[in-house]
């Protein structure tokens, strides 16, 4: 016979939540929790409240007024009466083109140097040891200084190239200028023009774009994907007979004529740069400060990238290589078809780290005076208005959302490429 | 409970922190030393020579100043702003005042909330080019390459100026004065402009200022003064009062030669003895010793001595008193009285 006594009774006392193990954690959690949130909340309304003592309360009204003053690298129309918002979108636009053309320009040299860091050729090696580390050992903020520091000593100025017998002359039959105050190169232009397509109507965020780009993307396109189905059609064929028949000529026809035909159609040539006055007129003018910070930037991420690339090659067991080799494969096939596929899976992680710091060091352009956001936004606007806190949140707010960009849509892909484990 | 004291403790010490950040001649006093925005270096105006030490016409206020309130000249931390960076410096209190040649205008005062406590230097912007190229006015200078330092009023002003004459340019925005002397000087630029005494200051230390003109066109009124921040006029007042009384003494003939002679004993001028503490407490009035003029204008002399040993026609960079002669010599500088 057995005696049931019920198990004790569970009483919640108050004390529990410091005494009882299971609440203890609890307890401390929601207590600095709040500690935290208070103090947040003390920070930010002791600040708003001495903004206001002084008179100069949160109030983003300034960037409906004009701006009053230039930049001189514009992507899109801009002149010195429009609103400090459009001057900020015109430096956001000009952070994004050097974001993106050092992206770009850092991957390839990165890849190229990690690669080469691994030759069996000696002195390849070594050289590529010494750019790594020279670059990614040095401040990226002397980089540029140096970048623009020999543009602007060694190249000539514009007034060089004027008079009978000329100092400097026009490099490439004539068409591009090296000058010290930036690259003049030819420029495309469109006799029949299809015009603009104007998007936002008058807002401080209108935006044109030129309708013959979208024609030509739009007709490259189409072409390359009618390439893509004859190679398709001819794997099928290949498969079903064994023999493969010779596509090279008609996808070469298919993806060339279209394009050519349309850019006939345009009327495309291009617009050579003349010295005209004080400058050189026409043509595309690459001012020193871009390609300075460019070249900078890009070399400095590349650094980083030729050890993240050398190291996810390391990571690729060597009877990979073997095995290919085994195969009859040739090394620069091997490298291509087996070991960088393979590689990206540990490369682009670390890689996507690397475009967000690219991106995020842009913000040194105001060192070369090249007129990024940082430079209009948090540099002349917030000068002239005085309104520094706005400037500042809405400037970190602007990178944090072009950080998260890159990171979607690097993770995106690294999602597609990693390892599909079944 | 402990923790709801500690807390407690905290919070009234977090608030008593926001409400320190009152009168600023106490925090001189307490901190012994004085902090003082100047530019990164302009010749003449403010840069430091070649024993470190600063010098220069901004240079001299700042230490003025510090020998009003803390009777030592040498008592100067001097902080170097850049255009961009001089109002944020003071507006959040890392710098007591600001001696930059910085423009008064309406929206620095207004908005910007600074209080402007007077002008040591009426200026106004203009263009320097080389001779070479043969220009003669500012007109001519259609699709030039314009250097300019960026975050200052000539930014505003060329644009408008340009676009009121509607011709164009090719503005390259530069952090500082070398910068800009340096691509000046490489021909990544064809014009420099900034206020006309920065470019005669520039050009004096060119190798060759000869092959550079100034144009005649001035295309704004700069008057250059120092600033403090809105909210403490105790502070606002010593600052205006010191500048002032360098610019009295000149007008009274009070020098360096003769201050001790004049601070002896009363003169016969009121108006001097009220300065140099001799009669009256002004110097109470403001919080400060009775000889606070007395030791200001004892660090460089007065207004006119200090013009003359730095910019003035003697030196290299030879600006002529112009419009900053004394109003009884046709110019504009002027001191309200001491009564």
């Amino acid at each position: 016979m057995t005696t049931l006594t019920d198990p004790p009774k569970e009483t919640f006392r108050l004390s529990m939540l410091i005494y009882d193990t299971r609440y203890r954690s609890i307890t401390i959690q929601v207590v600095a929790m709040i500690g935290f949130m208070l103090f947040a909340a003390w920070l930010i309304s002791n600040t708003a409240e001495n903004l206001a003592t002084l008179g100069k309360p949160i109030d983003f009204g300034f960037f409906s007024e004009p701006a009053g003053y230039d930049i001189n690298q514009m992507l899109i129309e801009y002149q010195n009466q429009d609103t400090h918002l459009r001057a900020a979108f015109v430096g956001l636009l000009n952070t994004l083109l050097v974001a993106v053309l050092g992206c770009v320009t850092a991957t390839v040299i990165g890849v190229l140097v990690g690669v080469l860091r691994l030759s069996p050729n000696w002195l390849i090696a070594r050289i590529m040891t010494v750019y790594v580390e020279m670059f990614r050992n040095v401040p990226v903020l002397l980089w540029i200084v140096l970048a623009m520091a020999i543009l602007i000593e060694s190249l000539p100025a514009p007034s060089a190239f004027r008079g009978d017998e000329p100092e400097a002359t026009m490099k490439l039959f004539g068409s591009v200028a090296l000058t010290n105050r930036g690259v003049y190169v030819p420029e495309p232009l469109f006799s029949r023009s299809l015009g603009n397509m104007h998007l936002f109507g008058e807002s401080g965020l209108r935006f044109d774009v030129s309708l013959d780009l979208i024609a030509f993307l739009l007709v490259l396109g189409l072409s390359i994907f009618a390439a893509r189905k004859i190679s398709a059609r001819a794997n099928a064929i290949q498969e079903d007979t064994g023999v493969r028949p010779k596509t090279w000529h008609i996808n070469l026809g298919v993806i060339v004529l279209p394009t050519l035909i349309l850019l006939v159609l345009l009327g495309f040539h291009l617009g050579y740069p003349e010295l005209k006055g004080f400058n050189f007129q026409g043509g595309t003018h690459l001012r020193n400060s871009l390609i300075a910070l460019w070249l900078a930037l890009s070399l400095y991420t590349a650094a980083f990238i030729a050890e993240i690339v050398r190291g996810g090659i390391m990571a690729i067991s060597a009877g990979q290589t073997e095995a290919a080799g085994a195969l009859g494969l040739r090394p620069r096939r091997i490298m291509s078809l087996v070991v960088l596929p393979q590689a990206l899976r540990v490369i682009i992680p670390p890689l996507i780290s690397n475009y967000l710091n690219l991106t995020k060091n842009s913000s040194l352009a105001i060192a070369v005076g090249y007129m990024d956001i940082t430079g209009t936004l948090g540099g002349i606007t917030m000068n002239q208005t005085g309104r520094e806190l706005e400037c500042v949140l809405l400037l970190m707010l602007v990178y944090l959302c072009i950080s998260l960009t890159i990171s979607a849509v690097m993770n995106w892909y690294n999602n597609r490429v990693k390892l599909v484990e079944r | 409970m402990k923790k709801s004291v500690f807390l407690g403790a905290l919070t009234v010490a977090g608030l008593a922190a926001g409400a320190a950040a009152a009168a600023t001649v106490d925090d001189v006093k307490s901190r012994g030393k004085l902090n003082c925005g100047v530019s990164t270096g302009v010749p003449g105006f403010a840069a430091p020579d070649a024993n470190g030490e600063w010098q220069g016409f901004d240079v001299a206020v700042c230490r003025a100043v510090a020998a009003a309130v803390l009777g030592d000249p040498t008592a100067v931390e001097f902080v170097p702003t850049t255009g961009k960076t001089r109002f944020t410096a003071l507006a959040s209190g890392e710098i007591d005042m600001l001696a930059r040649n910085t423009t008064w205008t309406f929206s620095r005062d207004a908005d910007l909330k600074f209080t402007f406590v007077g002008v040591n230097y009426y200026d106004g912007q203009g263009f320097m080019v080389p001779k070479e190229l043969g220009v003669t006015s500012a007109k001519e200078l259609d699709g030039a390459t314009v250097c300019i330092q960026t975050g200052t009023t000539t930014e505003l002003n060329l644009a408008d100026y340009f676009r009121v004459n509607n011709i164009s340019y090719e503005p390259v925005p530069i952090e500082t004065n070398a910068e800009a002397q340096q691509q000046y000087l490489a021909g990544a630029c064809d014009v420099y402009t900034t206020d006309a005494s920065g470019l005669a200051a520039t050009r004096a230390t060119f190798e060759a200022p000869g092959d550079h003109v100034i144009l005649p066109e001035i295309i704004s009124k700069e008057p250059l003064g120092p600033l403090v921040r809105h909210g403490d006029d105790e502070w606002g007042d010593i600052v205006r009062w010191t500048l002032n009384a360098l610019i009295a003494a000149e007008e009274y003939g009070v020098t360096s030669a003769n201050l001790a002679d004049l601070s002896s004993a009363p003169t016969d001028n009121p108006e001097i003895n009220r300065l140099l503490g001799t009669e009256g407490n002004l110097g109470e009035m403001i919080g400060l010793d009775g000889d606070w003029a007395l030791k200001a204008i004892g660090v460089a002399g007065n207004y006119g001595e200090i013009f003359e040993k730095n910019i003035g026609e003697s030196t290299p960079i030879g600006l002529a008193r112009g419009l900053n002669a004394q109003w009884t010599n046709g110019g504009l500088i002027y001191s309200p009285p001491f009564r």
